[in-house]
């Protein structure tokens, strides 16, 4: 009976484990050729898990109740939302991807079953409540972001990017492993609420010597500084539209892992790791706003603006309250739609012989050609610098107002400073869009499904997306007190 | 007495091997000592009641690793008298670092016997069920209690396999690929011809 509720509760893991294995079958017998098919299928699967995932969101489900296989998985109403923002972020890496692949001719049909299980290892993070299951569920999704960072593989860049990715990934997992054997040996259990009541009380040196490179391990899969250093070469080496999935759903699960293993885990020693999320959220806003001003690579600038904006998530994190948890989960729905769309328009933006334009130079006066896609490139730019009235300020608004209400006042100025040296290169974008001489590079016609997606993305970030931040703070408050919850 | 006897006989050939790998000339030779080395290790785990350890030393290092190495070692062309000629020159930083090793070591049993780690007790639910050798142990546990992660990490393997193959895997044109099933259909009389040539004129085809 326990195993069945179990199952049921894992329900959107066997969904994508399964549809993955028939697909792949697909894949072997349909070869290339039924790639796209296999990718719509991919994506029909994204969505039937999504719907298993979202009653539980609905429901605000939490407690001992969404506990399967005795306690090591956790499918509580925080679980659900990051896995809602992971199916869907998948779900628009693989809309995005076949129009991109084929002009190259490099569309295989092990793509689509890559997205779906690395879907399915990040589904297995958000809702880790054991050490064991939170790196499996980890290694999962790394293992097939390594391939996918690779998948042109006649282009050294994007070898270059998967082979960077993978040693640096191996280092960072050594890292995460060898602070798990410590907490281990110092809490005598892997589960986090075992953890959570064994350290309660006094941590131990060797205790807090296991926190701190689990943190550094999860600093790395955030690409939070001074983790960050992979960033700005896999983003600008991958695929741009393994880029897109890179910036969003591997960010939505590890930050999500993040903060399940200082709350649940942790959540008894918040002054040990207070200071250092403060200190790595300060690092990531300063590194990314000023690495990314000498980027003449629109890729590259994005990767810094990730990382700068990993930063300010952080300072949610910082503030370690329930309202800081909800206004992460708000920032993170605001930054997958901010980064799907930037990296939807940096895929539309072709010349006429269909070839990728990734310098800023190139797009130069873009608006007097281009003139919608200018206007939704400058939308995400401005929403990415956090300008009002777009959406993208709405979340910086709440991270800094829990931030605040806290007690973190100097946090709060030092990241609102630092947010306005970020506007800098995002301004610097728009500027060279709209005022430089045109430079008709970026003139190629584009997808239909990348118009589609990325006017989904620029409506959710207009001044209309303000019409959902009741529901959407509303499920973040469901989520976060489901992460809070004590019982 | 007979496992003292059997313990002294298999640590003292693990460390004659272990010392024979660096010693012998032939690299080849070096990876046959360390599958000896191995093997006597897997006898010392069998002795502590450790079974399932020592048959891991002999699948995972005998099998899969020292062959890995052996592979290597013969494709590889490596000079090893190139290698080893910086001994003499090098001896001093490696008795260095083997002094550093030997203080940590020291070090270490000193604090462990001074009883200075507080480290955590464990909980008990991994514990195995009395009685049963730990191969049954293992098995009950991670078909039972981890039986999903065992099945996520079933599913890592597969990404790991798939992920070989999509980055290796590449169908080239100029290859004739076996197709059996016109290899099956094929009958006799459509391969062989009967000819009855004259003699000194050769066969006409």
């Amino acid at each position: 009976m326990e195993f069945q509720a179990s199952l049921a509760l894992v329900a959107p893991e066997l969904v994508l484990s399964l549809s993955g294995l028939a697909l792949l079958l697909a894949a072997a017998w349909g070869g290339d050729k039924a790639s796209r098919l296999i990718s719509i299928l991919a994506v029909a699967a994204l969505v039937g898990a999504g719907f298993l995932a979202a009653p539980a969101l609905c429901n605000g489900a939490s407690g001992p109740d969404t506990l399967a296989f005795g306690g090591q998985v956790k499918v509580d109403a925080f679980a659900a939302f990051a896995k809602l923002l992971i199916y869907l972020a998948a779900a628009a890496s693989l809309i995005v991807a076949p129009a991109f692949f084929e002009r190259v001719k490099a569309m295989r049909a092990e793509y689509p079953v890559l997205v779906l299980f690395a879907a399915m290892g990040m589904g297995i993070m958000v809702s880790a409540a054991d050490l064991v299951t939170l790196y499996i569920g980890l290694e999962l999704n790394s293992l097939a972001a390594y391939v996918l960072a690779a998948f042109l593989r006649t282009d050294e860049r994007s070898a270059e990017a998967g082979l960077k990715y993978f040693v640096l990934g191996a280092l960072a997992s050594g890292f995460l492993l060898y602070g798990m054997s410590l907490t281990y040996g110092f809490a005598g259990t892997t589960s986090f609420a075992g953890i959570h009541a064994a350290l309660a009380g006094d941590m131990s040196k060797g205790a807090l010597f296991g926190l701190v490179f689990v943190l550094s391990g999860l600093a790395f899969k955030i690409s939070a500084a001074p983790f960050h250093m992979w960033t700005p070469d896999v983003y600008e080496g991958a695929p741009t539209p393994v880029t897109t999935f890179f910036a969003s759903a591997p960010k939505v699960a590890a930050m999500a892992l993040t903060m399940r293993v200082v709350v649940d885990a942790f959540g008894a020693q918040v002054q040990a790791w207070q200071q250092i999320v403060m200190i790595v959220a300060l690092v990531s806003i300063v590194v990314g706003a000023l690495g990314a001003i000498g980027q003449d690579n629109i890729k590259r600038l994005m990767a810094y603006s990730s990382i700068n904006n990993v930063g300010f998530i952080l300072i949610g994190l910082a503030a370690a309250t329930q309202q800081g948890a909800s206004a992460m989960l708000v920032y993170l729905a605001i930054y997958v739609a901010m980064t799907i769309g930037g990296f939807v328009a940096i895929l539309m933006l072709k010349d006429a012989n269909g070839e990728p334009v990734e310098q800023i130079a190139q797009i130069a006066g873009l608006s007097s050609h281009r003139k919608v896609l200018a206007v939704c490139l400058a939308m995400i730019m401005f929403s990415l610098a956090g300008i009002p009235p777009l959406f993208g300020f709405w979340g910086k608004f709440l991270v800094f107002q829990a931030a605040v209400q806290a007690g973190m006042v100097p946090l709060a100025a030092i990241g609102i400073a630092a947010s306005v040296i970020g506007a800098f290169y995002y301004l610097k974008v728009v500027k060279v869009m709209y005022f430089d001489e045109p430079a008709n590079v970026a003139v190629g016609k584009s997808d239909w499904a990348h118009q589609a997606l990325l006017a989904i993305c620029a409506i959710f970030i207009s001044p209309l997306g303000y019409l959902l931040t009741g529901w959407l703070g509303g499920m973040a408050d469901k989520a976060a007190a489901a992460l809070y919850f004590v019982g | 007495m007979i496992q003292t006897l059997a313990f002294y006989i298999f640590a003292s050939l693990v460390i004659a091997s272990a010392v024979m790998v660096i010693m012998s000339r032939n690299p080849v030779h070096s990876v046959l000592w360390l599958i000896v080395a191995f093997f006597n290790a897997a006898g010392l785990m069998v002795l502590v009641g450790a079974e399932f350890i020592a048959m891991l030393l002999v699948i995972v290092y005998v099998g899969a690793v020292a062959v890995l190495f052996l592979f290597v070692v013969m494709m590889l062309d490596i000079d090893f008298a190139e290698l080893r000629a910086g001994f003499v020159k090098n001896f001093p930083l490696g008795l260095a670092i083997a002094l550093v090793l030997l203080a940590e070591m020291v070090m270490g049993l000193g604090a462990y016997k001074a009883g200075g780690m507080q480290l955590g007790t464990p909980d008990g639910t991994a514990a195995a069920a009395v009685g049963a050798s730990n191969i049954k142990a293992i098995g009950a546990l991670l078909y039972s209690k981890y039986l999903f992660l065992f099945e996520s990490a079933g599913i890592i393997l597969l990404v790991a396999m798939i992920g070989a193959i999509v980055l290796t895997h590449r169908q080239r044109g100029d290859t004739r690929g076996q197709v059996i099933s016109r290899q099956v259909a094929r009958r006799p009389e459509e391969a062989t011809v009967n000819t009855q040539p004259e003699v000194g004129k050769g066969v006409q085809l």
